[in-house]
């Protein structure tokens, strides 16, 4: 009986240290709290959280003055992946915040533009390129789709068009898999 | 699985000639229990029934209870067993594939821990009587010594583990005209049964070797080291191997797919360890076969063993240059 | 001199399905009515399009130019006129669609002038540039530029060529007829590329299961010295890439890596058709050979023009009344055709019809019981069950740890799956999603970026100028102390004013007034901004929404706090 206690003693210091040491190897050395944050949020540096701009959104999360859930752009699975890096509850999105929308750019009509820069001094990623009085023009790639544009010009010319879907940017959907659909099978 | 079960058969026909037809009642019982308890989860969790029915993996693990548990247990013992096996260790857990324990292990242990005595109730060699059997099967009727006999294991155990009783492995095997001079009369002929239907199996491909001959291996070795070392204490590695679910476990047990290691190192460590444990519990432990406690011990290592033993992937074989193996 | 052989693990032995289509020679399929020719047609850049609607275009004529040195020219399959230069939907498993180009043909297939290139005294990279303006890419399916391959990888020099005839995929036969038929061009082709590597050695493997093909090359090779046709054990996936050189050389070549770094390349028979066509005789490459077959009457294989209708190919072999869908591509890694009026490519090896019964569709999805034998099935020595239990939990860190991307996709490993589950689906899912996500990380990274690079440049200004009207103020006041003039009389009062981002001044906002009613006259014509004709709720909402932005703006003009 004793040495059946010991054996089992013996086996559980053994798997305990072995965990021990795996968790040890394993950890992953962590980013500051914000860093990680922001790393999460979409950079889309819109504003619609409430904050001017991801970062600020990220500290104030930081300091436990923000909600998770006010990031449209990130949508539901940036409120995910928040919940579960801080370990809060999922909570939808605050509706007050905005609604999420499909990745879009912005697009200068380039007769209408005056050339009055005061899109470029909106933009908060400096995607807009242009010289006073001059035509200015999106670089689509850097554009976040932000919509921070599209109000200070003063003669309407910026609209949002979505990005389409293209055979390389294209995902396989997730295989669904029809159990019930097929009993007699 | 259907094959894991036909494979059975042999063992099952041996059995029967040995300790009578009570096993047959035990498997018919166990396979009912086990169809309607899957039945019953599959429809509460909402799969279509007929099409999981149909794998047959509910069987095997009925049919593994029935050839573990004593034949003559009572008939509401190898019922609630299944159905635990099946409803807890299996649907609760996810059900087909997700399962981290083997569930008809999980039955053994949890019948072994909550009834001990029914558990060691084991026919004697000869009492075949199939009424008789049934009498203590059905009407719960406490068999008496007559009838039941403590297996080879259960006698070493209970003589060997008393140091003033001064037995040796010898005494005590020799002691029973009936326990057969290799694993126990009856035993050993079952436990080759199992190794022929094992080996078919084997041929075709429905287990790979690494299980089986890592398991029988390293039990045979530790068992052969210490009976070198000290024969009195100590029982050979023949006598280990034949005896108890030795067999059984190699072949049909610790093979489950789904609760078991799947990477061919990991299958090594699994049996190894699965093997290591068997001999331990046996040699020191309180129950008389450790196999079921063994194998659920390996489960709860196999995700950190499927870790540590993930083959190298083609072009990643790191050595020579180029990632090939010349 | 037999090359001693070495081992892929896994694969599987599907029924080849071969002698279907490998009967009849190769028939040259009819120039149809309309030709769509998508652009891009190969991995990498997308050509830039050469052509006008209306324009006359002779055969051959370039249409598209290789954007950049990851890209390849695509050219005119027949001589006729340029319909529209438009998105049509591509023969893709996503069913999306892409600029191709839409040509009448005229019936005259009219060639553009030909200039063969004398390959034996051109310098390599004129070759290279040669093959990437003829369009010359992988035409096995994976349609990988060849002159890129043709590069030299960091091994210094390419000293094997596999030239890959394995053609193991079930029911496909279009290299098998090209051997036979076009041996001696194959084999032009492969001295030219040969030329362009300088390998020492070239080794042709073709599964065993193709006698003829091996004999007429063999015969065809008679005069080149250091080729060796190499018969290799039929066992799917052996004429994949990676397989059939290690198969040849024992060389495994893991993601990511090309075989040139390693010294050795592999290029697909038809490909070296090519080469020798486009550098010989100076065709680009306007067409392939396709295998139709399955469940149709009369199966074969067809010389057809890129960007002719599937549809026109399909009425050659009469599809049989059962057939239920049609597959592009092996039944082992094509996929199913949404519909049947798409182009044919240069990714197009095989065109399958199939039937509930020759083809049968994969039985109910069940839970993975770890049985294993997708691992030993796995030509890539992967674990699928792994990979499936992180792709289908979308766990995609895990997935990668478990080399995901080493996977083929080749589809061993749902072929044996007792549980049927469709792994190869979840692979490719994952794979997408994850080259998704590192797009969107990479865009965020950069925005982030220039973000901060911004909010820094705005305070550095808001400093600098503050600094500037400091400066001037002091001189002002100095200036009133001497007694002169101040030198402006717009001066702003205080220098705190100036602290914000740029002001308006009454001139500027004259200025912008002016340009506005200006751009008013023009405007009329202007198509409506986005948020116009919405319902009356949304446009409350987009209000709500500026307004906030107009706070944030406000907000955002205040430098931001130093990071935690
Ligand atoms: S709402 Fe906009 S600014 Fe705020 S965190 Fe999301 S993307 Fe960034
Ligand atoms: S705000 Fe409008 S008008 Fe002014 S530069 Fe930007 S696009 Fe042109
Ligand atoms: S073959 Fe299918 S059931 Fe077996 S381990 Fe692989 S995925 Fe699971
Ligand atoms: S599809 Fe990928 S995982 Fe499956 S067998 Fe092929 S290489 Fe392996």
């Amino acid at each position: 009986m004793l040495t059946a206690l010991l054996v089992m003693a013996g086996i559980a210091v053994m798997l305990g240290a072995l965990l021990g040491y795996a968790s040890i190897r394993f950890k992953v050395k962590g980013d500051p709290l914000v860093v990680k944050i922001d790393a999460i949020l979409p950079q889309t540096q819109c504003g619609q959280c409430g904050f001017p701009g991801c970062k600020p959104y990220a500290q104030a999360i930081a300091k436990g003055e923000a909600e998770i859930n006010q990031c449209p752009p990130g949508g539901e699975e940036g409120i995910r992946k928040l919940a579960d890096l801080l370990g809060k509850e999922f909570k939808p999105l605050s509706a007050e915040h905005g609604v999420e929308k499909p990745k879009q750019v912005a697009f200068i009509d380039e007769a209408a533009c005056i050339g009055c820069t005061l899109c470029t001094q909106a933009c908060p990623v400096d995607a807009i390129v242009g010289a006073a009085k001059q035509m200015h023009t999106i670089v689509a790639p850097l554009c976040t789709g932000c919509e921070l544009c599209v109000s200070p010009c003063p003669v309407d010319c910026i609209s949002m068009v979505p990005v389409p879907e293209t055979v390389e940017t294209w995902k396989w959907r997730y295989p669904v898999v029809r159990m019930k659909a097929v009993e007699h099978a | 699985m259907l094959k894991v079960l036909a494979a059975l058969i042999p063992g099952i026909a041996v059995y029967v000639w040995f300790f009578g037809a009570a096993i047959l009642v035990q498997i018919a019982l166990a396979s009912a229990a086990a169809l309607a308890g899957e039945a019953a989860m599959l429809k509460l969790r909402g799969k279509p029934v007929a099409l999981f029915l149909s794998d047959g993996s509910a069987l095997v693990t009925a049919w593994l209870i029935a050839l573990t548990f004593p034949p003559i247990a009572p008939w509401w013992l190898t019922v609630t067993a299944t159905l635990f096996a099946i409803v807890v260790a299996k649907h609760l857990y996810g059900g087909l594939g997700q399962n981290p324990f083997n569930p008809a292990m999980v039955a053994f242990a949890v019948s072994i821990v909550a009834f001990p005595a029914l558990m060691s109730q084991w026919p004697a060699v000869g009492f075949t009587d199939f009424t008789a059997q049934m009498a203590v099967v059905f009407k719960s009727q406490s068999a008496q010594d007559a009838v039941t006999m403590a297996t080879p294991l259960d006698a070493l155990r209970t003589s060997l583990h008393v140091p003033e009783a001064r037995a040796t492995v010898a005494g005590v095997l020799g002691s029973h005209a009936t326990f057969g001079n290799i694993g126990g009369k009856g035993w050993e002929w079952i436990a080759l049964a199992y190794l022929a239907g094992g080996l078919w199996l084997l041929q075709q491909r429905i287990i790979t070797w690494h299980v089986p001959v890592a398991f029988l291996a390293v039990l045979a070795l530790i068992a052969g080291g210490f009976s070198l070392a000290n024969p009195e204490r100590y029982a050979g590695p023949v006598f280990h191997v034949v005896t108890g679910g030795a067999m059984l476990g190699a072949f049909f047990i610790a093979t489950d797919p789904v609760s078991g290691a799947t990477t061919p190192r990991g299958k090594l460590i699994f049996a190894a360890g699965a093997a290591l444990l068997t001999w331990i519990i046996r040699s020191f432990g309180a129950y008389p076969d450790g196999m079921a406690f063994a194998v659920l011990l390996m489960n709860l290592c196999v995700p950190l063993i499927d870790m540590g033993t993930q083959p190298p992937v083609f072009g990643h074989k790191g050595g020579m240059k180029g990632g090939g193996r010349q | 001199m037999l090359a001693t052989l070495f081992k892929f693990e896994g694969g599987v032995k599907p029924d080849s399905h071969k002698d279907e289509s490998s009967q009849a020679p190769i028939a040259a399929a009819p120039v149809p009515a309309r030709l769509v020719v998508p652009l891009r047609q190969s991995a990498g850049n997308a050509p830039l399009p050469l052509v006008q609607p209306g324009q006359k275009v002779l055969k051959g004529e370039p249409i598209g130019a290789a954007d950049g040195s990851f890209s390849a020219a695509v050219h005119a399959p027949t001589s006729g006129t340029v319909l529209a230069l438009e998105p049509r939907t591509l023969p893709h498993p996503s069913g999306l669609s892409a600029a191709c180009v839409v040509i009448a043909p005229d019936g005259e297939e009219r060639w553009i002038e030909r200039a063969p290139l004398d390959w034996r005294s051109a310098s390599p990279e004129a070759l290279r540039d040669r093959l990437r303006d003829m369009g010359i890419v992988g035409l096995g399916g994976a349609t990988f530029p060849s002159h890129i391959k043709l590069k030299p990888g960091a091994a210094g020099r390419i000293e094997t060529l596999v030239i890959n005839g394995a053609e193991c995929e079930p029911w496909i036969t279009c290299d098998d007829r090209l051997m036979r038929e076009r041996a001696e061009g194959i084999v032009r082709g492969i001295d030219i590329l040969r030329h362009i590597v300088s390998a020492g050695r070239v080794l042709v493997g073709v599964e065993d299961n193709k006698p003829q093909a091996v004999a007429a090359l063999r015969a065809a090779i008679a005069q080149s010295h250091g080729i060796e046709v190499v018969p290799v054990p039929t066992r799917y996936p052996a004429g994949g890439e990676k397989q059939l050189i290690r198969v040849l050389t024992g060389i495994e070549i893991p993601y990511g890596r090309f075989g040139s770094e390693y010294g050795v390349q592999c290029f697909n028979v038809g490909t070296a058709y090519s080469v020798h066509r486009a550098i010989e005789i100076g065709e680009p490459l306007v067409s392939r050979i396709v295998t139709v077959s399955g469940n149709v009457a009369r199966p074969g294989n067809f010389e057809t023009l890129i960007g002719t209708p599937i549809d026109a190919l399909l009425a050659l072999v009469a599809p049989k009344a059962d057939t239920d869908r049609y597959i592009m591509g092996g039944p082992m890694m094509g996929f199913t055709l949404a519909r049947t009026d798409l182009p044919v490519t240069k990714a197009a090896n095989c065109i399958l019809a199939a039937s509930p019964a020759l083809f049968p569709r994969p039985g109910t999805e069940m839970p993975c019981i770890r049985c294993g034998a997708c691992t030993r099935a796995c030509p890539a020595e992967l674990q699928p069950h792994e990979l499936y239990w992180f792709a289908r939990s979308k766990n995609f860190g895990k997935a990668q740890e478990y080399h995901i991307f080493d996977c083929i996709e080749c589809g061993c490993c749902a072929y044996v799956c007792p549980s049927n589950i469709r792994l190869v689906d979840y692979y490719r899912f994952a794979k997408t999603s994850m080259r998704a996500l590192e797009r969107e990380k990479a865009a965020a990274d950069a925005a982030r970026q220039r973000f901060e690079f911004r909010n820094l440049r705005s305070e550095r200004e808001a400093k600098e100028k503050a600094e500037r009207l400091a400066a001037k103020t002091a001189a002002a006041r100095q200036a009133i102390a001497g007694g002169e003039k101040p030198a402006a009389a717009a001066m702003p009062a205080a220098p705190e004013q100036a602290q914000a981002l740029p002001q308006l001044d009454e001139a500027k906002k004259a200025l912008i007034a002016a340009a506005i009613t200006r751009a008013q006259a023009q405007k009329e014509g202007v198509q409506p901004k986005n948020i116009d004709n919405l319902a009356p709720e949304k446009q409350a909402e987009i209000r709500e929404i500026e307004a906030r932005r107009a706070q944030v703006r406000e907000l955002a003009k205040t430098p931001p706090e130093e990071p935690v």
